[in-house]
């Protein structure tokens, strides 16, 4: 269990205040000039030690990430955070603006120094009204402080921070199509290569990075990195905010070590599971688009990286997803690809058409209407889908797929049995005259 | 660009290629041929069709989009392998899972991408059991009939609407399965939006004039030139039963790439409409009675030969270089030398070569880095060459354009900045207070678009003069780069300057104003429709031509010849290139090649030529003029001074410079009898109304 006196996000809870002055009391923006003065150079080597890996999704290194940046160009730089915080079950980058405002400021203007830009946007979720206003308040007292604007925090760096609200895309949480929906065009991925860091924002080099990542950035820098590298296993270092939803008695967003085990996870930080770990039927353990771990699986699984890749499912964002048996996983599974197939942006073909297909035939198997054999298609065309488009949004649709196929194959072949077995009897019924 | 070789391995076997290219193009470019939809060698690359996936190492374990992949040095690239063919049909089955599938009964098959691909890559049959998908037809405009459902969103359109044409009402809305390419249920307000039914890979985007009218691989196809504007694009004619059932591009990367403007496409409809098919001749109660040729060729030369020397020769817009030759053969043979094509009234001094190309060549246009229009909306006369002009502003080469003239959209910004010749004379002083000249002459490749509006005026001569003078001046004449160009209007001017047609340096003015004042008895119009008719009151009127248009109406004979897709001939482009097309289908009823006319012509008036055929009439002609003979060579003309300009203020008149260019759909013989022009116009009238209105 990670203890408080390690904990990153002090106010994760919002049991305390969220305005500036309280924020400070919390150790936010605390010598920050300071930190800046240290220099590009020793900012990007300490997150590089600290094996800070992004919080978003895909754990790209973010030190290596940030070393990506050209050191001298004519362009602006730009700092993007990504604050489109869509996935299902996530929902921890929302606390973090709701309670932690200016850990996210602080992490801003630190970051930007690491990879070199004055211009910093925060591109937040559409539905997001609440918390963007929290977040422009932050902004606001920040910049008159004197904390943001020319001279930031009286470092002798100057950093412009806008806020943007999207209109409510998911795709728009891509980096590329954020910067696309950020330059006012329709949010669509683009093409990559070229990366961000090269051409991104209005064609200039660009970091994007999770809300999470920027927002731990001041506090590894203030305890260093061997602090924070002193958790989680190799390769999966840090402490992490996990969200915890589903059949649990206390749902939660909770920072927890890097590798806790799965099981530690549900049974202490969320309360465990309704009606007890026996009880529990799969868990979905990194946001929505990850394949889901039946109970067995769940039992060793750690929640990291390498051991859920290890299971064949994922990371992701480290939103838990907990179902109990009272839950019909294949409609639950159905209902997470309509979600993918109303968000493919119907750019490239494999999702636009595949996710409306895959929907369609999850809908109708979990009605138990179809042949056994459609389980097969259903897999072939989620193979399809994966790996052939331009973003990640059509791989994310077929995994959830996959995982059910993968563990719960029999369940929906019991299904399709019972609804013929059922139609057969009342055929037989009706043939016969009364 | 940096480009150096790098090697890379393609199926096992190692190439050498430009670094500069992606996996797509390097395939292609040693011979494999990778399938796509989306991509498209002139539109910017969108990636989306996933159909050109081949596996790359190093790289990612999965397929990767070729067409917008960079190569790399070592790349090792499978095009053909088991797991790539599978990706492929993998794309190919997403494609059809929702498309209707209504070949038959659809235009584009025969020669429908889809068609081609789903031999190669699709299933025989189908696993999709869910209800397919349905999208409503969407309106744009008289030219292009869509039919949604057939749409595979591969945005070719949307591109070439944002990139080329510079137009944005074709767009893609919705998000997920329910994406939609609409035009906002407006006309495509463009000169090029024919265009799209070609890029349109499926059948979702066909051409409305062309429905149902036949299938591709029943037609005949015959290279030919377009002769609607001066810029000579390729085109290929598509014709079944001696009938021209449609005109598509065909690709010249100096001339027109593979664009051609609506009025070249869709005017094809008016050469069934309104035709001359037999000769007929003014009887004693002023009307046509059709006689026979026998009775039409020694009617006419009985008035010929009366007339003695009071006679004159015009040529239309259209006129190819063998016939206008004739005809002056003949006319000279005769003691005349009163000819000329330039209908209009256009001033300038044919003597000087340099003085009447586009003398920077129409490849070259996109490399311009400064502009400035006299008088013509290069949309309109030139669409295909404004494409180019739009091209190389949307490279960042092209970064100021002035107009002086009347204001119009020419799909890039341009700064027009009077409709008065006394600002051009500012601008040459060089001392303009808009900082013209000065921008011109800071600018490496400064380029001048000289057009008719300017030149068919009193002053068109000093302006032409003046303009000459503006080029030398501000360094738009160097040693590998000539920016003074003359935008010509039709397809015979160039030409008739070539071999001497046009030679007065003050046009056909005199020639007009001689006829209407009765000195002149005959006049032997050859396909020329667009003068003031008011000067034919006195003269004996011989029309040869095609159409009965406004000059047959008053014709006293009427010699019915063949159009530009009925005959070979050669036609000379604006830039000075030689090109030649060929008949695609005959002549209708007794209406014969212009140059077979004239010949039968000259032996009743005695003046019996050397030839006997065309190919005779050629070789005579390229004796005379060796620099044509050289098909589709383009002879540069060296620079030297316009002449003087006259005076200052005097030589230039005050009045505005106006456009002469009222219709675009509608400006000779044969898209006057298009129904596909007149739908147009009434479109675009609509059109404006409504952006009036709103």
């Amino acid at each position: 269990m990670l203890e408080d006196k390690d904990k990153i996000f002090t106010n994760l809870d919002g049991r305390a205040a969220v305005d500036l002055a309280s924020s400070k009391d919390r150790g936010i923006w605390h010598q920050t000039s300071r930190l800046v003065k240290r220099g590009r150079d020793s900012i990007v080597e300490e997150i590089k030690e600290s094996g800070l890996r992004g919080r978003g999704g895909a754990g790209f290194p973010t030190g290596l990430k940030w070393s990506f940046m050209p050191r001298s160009s004519s362009l602006p730089c730009y700092l993007v955070v990504n604050a489109d915080e869509s996935e299902p079950g996530t929902c921890k980058d929302r606390d973090m603006i709701r309670f932690e405002p200016h850990r996210l400021l602080e992490g801003c203007l630190l970051s930007a120094v690491g990879i070199g830009a004055h211009c910093v946007y925060i591109y937040i979720r559409g539905e997001f009204v609440r918390e963007s206003e929290v977040l422009q308040e932050a902004i606001d007292e920040a910049y008159g402080d004197g904390l943001l604007g020319k001279n930031a925090a009286g470092s002798g760096y100057d950093l412009e921070l806008y806020l943007h609200r999207g209109a409510g895309a998911y795709i728009c949480g891509e980096e590329t199509a954020l910067l696309e929906s950020l330059e006012g065009k329709k949010g669509q991925p683009r093409l990559k290569p070229p990366f961000p860091a090269g051409l991104g924002l209005y064609g200039c080099p660009t970091t994007v990075n999770n809300v999470e990542t920027i927002a731990v950035v001041p506090t590894i820098l203030r305890r260093g990195a061997s602090w924070f590298s002193s958790f989680g296993r190799e390769g999966n270092r840090g402490t992490k905010v996990f969200s915890i939803s589903g059949h649990v008695n206390k749902s939660c967003n909770v920072e927890e070590t890097m590798s806790v085990p799965l099981k530690d996870l549900i049974e202490h930080s969320a309360g465990g599971v309704r009606g007890g770990w026996d009880n529990l039927l799969a868990v979905i353990p990194g946001g929505s688009s990850v394949p889901l771990l039946p109970r067995s699986l769940c039992e060793t699984a750690l929640m990291d990286y390498d051991s859920l890749q290890e299971l064949d499912s994922g990371f992701g964002t480290g939103a838990v997803i907990v179902m109990d048996r009272s839950t019909d996983i294949i409609k639950a599974i159905a209902r997470l690809s309509h979600f993918y197939k109303h968000e493919s942006c119907g750019q490239c073909t494999p999702c636009r058409e595949g996710t409306g297909w895959m929907w369609r035939v999850l809908e109708r198997l979990a009605e138990g209407r179809g042949q056994t054999s459609e389980i097969d298609l259903l897999l072939q065309v989620s193979k399809q889908v994966e790996g052939h488009t331009i973003c990640a949004l059509g791989d994310a649709a077929a995994w959830p797929v996959q995982g059910l196929i993968r563990h719960f194959r029999s369940e929906i072949v019991s299904r399709i049995e019972t609804r013929q077995e059922k139609e057969s009897s009342s055929a037989v019924l009706a043939e016969e005259p009364a | 660009m940096s480009s150096s070789m790098v090697k890379i391995t393609i199926d096992g076997k190692e190439h050498e290629c430009d670094s500069s290219l992606t996996v797509l193009q390097a395939c292609e470019e040693v011979g494999i041929e990778i399938p796509r939809f989306c991509y498209h060698d002139r539109l910017s690359i969108a990636g989306n069709c996933r159909m050109c996936l081949v596996d790359v190492s190093p790289g990612p374990a999965k397929p990767q989009a070729s067409c917008a992949l960079p190569i790399a040095s070592g790349m090792n690239i499978t095009t053909a392998s088991p797991s790539v063919r599978k990706a492929r049909k993998g794309v190919m089955e997403f494609l059809l899972i929702n498309h209707p599938l209504d070949c038959p009964i659809c235009d584009q098959g025969g020669e429908c991408d889809l068609q081609d691909l789903a031999l190669s890559y699709g299933f025989d049959r189908g696993r999709f059991i869910e209800n397919k998908r349905a999208v409503s037809e969407k309106y744009m405009g008289p030219l292009i009939k869509t039919i949604m459902t057939r749409c595979i969103h591969c945005t070719r359109c949307v591109r070439f609407a944002n990139e080329v044409a510079g137009i944005d009402s074709i767009g893609m809305v919705g998000r997920g399965e329910s994406v939609e390419i609409t035009s906002l249920e407006k006309t495509i307000d463009s000169e090029l939006s024919g265009n799209v039914i070609d890029l349109c890979p499926v059948g979702a985007l066909t051409s409305k004039p062309y429905a149902y009218r036949a299938r591709s691989w029943e037609l005949e196809k015959t290279d030919s030139i377009d002769v609607m504007d001066a810029v000579g694009s390729n085109i290929r004619v598509d014709s079944k039963n001696g009938k021209v059932m449609r005109i598509l591009p065909r690709l010249h990367e100096d001339v027109n790439e593979e664009w051609i403007s609506d009025k070249a496409r869709f005017s094809c409809d008016g050469l069934a409409c309104q035709r001359l098919d037999r000769p007929y001749v003014r009887d004693e109660k002023k009307e046509l009675v059709a006689v026979d040729w026998q009775e039409a060729l020694s009617r006419t030369a009985t008035s010929i030969l009366e007339a003695k020397n009071r006679i004159v020769g015009l040529a239309g817009d259209h006129s190819d270089l063998e016939s206008m030759y004739a005809l002056k053969k003949m006319l000279l043979a005769l003691g005349i030398d009163g000819f000329d094509t330039r209908q209009g009234g256009a001033c300038y001094d044919p003597g000087f070569r340099h003085g009447y190309l586009f003398n920077t060549g129409i490849g070259n246009v996109s490399r311009a880095d400064a502009l400035l229009i006299v008088g013509c909306n290069p949309r309109e006369d030139a669409p295909v060459v404004n494409a180019r002009i739009r091209q190389g502003w949307l490279q960042g080469n092209l970064r100021s354009a002035y107009g002086i003239g009347v204001a119009c959209d020419v799909s890039y910004p341009c700064n027009w900045i009077s409709d008065s010749s006394s600002a051009l004379l500012e601008i040459a002083s060089g001392k303009d207070r808009l900082g013209v000249f000065a921008t011109l002459n800071a600018a490496e490749r400064p380029m001048l678009l000289l057009g008719y509006d300017a030149l068919e005026r009193k002053d068109g001569k000093e302006i032409w003069k003046l303009c000459g003078k503006l080029a030398e001046k501000s360094g738009m004449i160097g040693e590998d780069w000539n920016g003074f160009n003359m935008l010509h209007r039709t397809a015979s001017a160039v030409g008739a300057c070539e071999i001497g047609f046009n030679r007065r340096e003050n046009g056909i003015n005199p020639l007009l104003v001689s006829m209407a004042k009765g000195e002149v008895d005959v006049a032997i119009v050859m396909g020329a429709d667009e003068f003031d008719l008011d000067s034919l009151e006195k003269c004996f009127t011989v029309y040869i031509g095609h159409h009965g248009d406004r000059v047959a109406q008053v014709a006293d004979v009427i010699l019915p010849s063949a159009a530009y897709t009925e005959k070979s001939g050669m036609w000379v482009n604006l830039e000075g290139r030689v090109q030649m097309g060929f008949a695609a289908v005959a002549p209708p009823g007794e209406a014969r090649a212009d140059w077979r006319i004239l010949r039968a012509l000259s032996e009743h008036l005695n003046v019996v030529p050397s030839w006997n055929s065309l190919q005779e009439l050629r070789v005579a002609l390229w004796k005379e003029h060796p620099d044509l003979r050289e098909l589709d060579g383009v002879l540069q003309a060296d620079w030297h001074s316009l002449g003087d300009v006259v005076s200052r203020k005097e030589g230039l008149h005050a009045t505005p410079i106006v456009s002469r260019c009222k219709n675009y759909y509608m400006s000779d013989p044969i898209s006057r009898a298009s129904s596909t022009m007149a739908e147009c116009t009434r479109a675009r009238r609509e059109l404006r109304e409504k952006d009036k209105a709103a």
